[in-house]
């Protein structure tokens, strides 16, 4: 597996960057030629990751959010989304549909939507430390050197 | 973004735009406060205009249906266009029979 492409981003977590950072990581794939439902897949997985830095994460502060997009030779995008906040205690938990720590009105979907949006989602945590959530997802239309 | 209609007992909430956790708070504030205040036996929510959303919209559907509920009217989401029908799908909504 080759890396092909990639790119970083950093931005600080605020919430009217959810649009901007689902906005670049789409751009940044569109040089794969990714079908409308497969952008809006990736679309939708990063609002997800983002948001969650936003509320989870930092949520009495402003702290940067960290992307970073790889594009393999085999068409496979791996986008990881970091951030330096409070972390998870129970991942395993954590990513159950329905389950939430959230007061507010949230449904606690986000790692279900993560998860049969993209093909592969791995969570990485230290309590105190930050997260680390890294998605794949392969597109099989078409091929990056075709291009 | 959304606009609100009145009329027949029914409150139409249609929604534009994208839908995340930045724009549900004043979607959300305005819907809730027409809920109260017309008391309507259903609420309709029209995702005809919506071109993007995440489980925030999800959490934005399932807190309409409580807060309609609370003034003893029905929620309804219609509309959905294709692009959505899998996050949709996904919440299991489907199971509340709201959708039309
Ligand atoms: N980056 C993060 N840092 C700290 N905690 C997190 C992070 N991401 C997720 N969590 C924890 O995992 C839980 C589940 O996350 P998930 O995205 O599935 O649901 P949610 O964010 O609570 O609700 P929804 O995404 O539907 O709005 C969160 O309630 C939170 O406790
Ligand atoms: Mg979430």
């Amino acid at each position: 597996m080759k890396i092909v492409n990639e790119m970083n981003l950093n931005f600080e977590s605020r919430s009217y960057n959810e649009s901007f950072a689902r906005s670049a990581v789409s751009a940044f794939v569109l040089c794969l030629d990714p079908t409308i439902a497969e952008l809006s897949d990736i679309k939708t997985a990063v609002s997800e990751a983002v948001t969650n830095c936003i509320v989870h994460a930092y949520p009495d502060t402003i702290g940067t959010i960290y992307i970073n997009v790889r594009i393999t030779d085999q068409n496979r995008i791996i986008i990881k989304i970091r951030d330096k906040g409070v972390g998870i205690e129970n991942i395993k938990q954590a990513m159950e549909p329905l389950y939430t720590t959230s007061s507010d009105e949230r449904a606690g979907l986000g790692f279900a939507v993560m998860q049969s949006f993209t093909d592969k989602v791995k969570v990485r945590s230290k309590v105190g430390a930050g997260t680390t959530v890294t998605m794949e997802k392969i597109l099989y239309r078409t091929s990056y050197d075709k291009r | 973004m959304v606009e609100t209609k009145f009329s027949d007992d029914v409150l139409t909430a249609k929604l534009y735009g994208e839908i995340d956790h930045h724009k549900a708070p004043s979607i959300r504030q305005k819907i809730d406060g027409q809920t109260e205040s017309l008391r309507p036996k259903e609420l309709h929510l029209d995702f005809s205009g919506v071109s993007f959303m995440d489980s925030s919209g999800i959490g934005l559907i399932m807190g309409r249906y409580r807060q309609v509920s609370l003034v003893g009217g029905k929620l309804k989401v219609i509309n959905v266009p294709k692009n959505l029908q899998k996050i949709i799908s996904l919440s299991g909504i489907d199971s509340l029979g709201v959708l039309k």
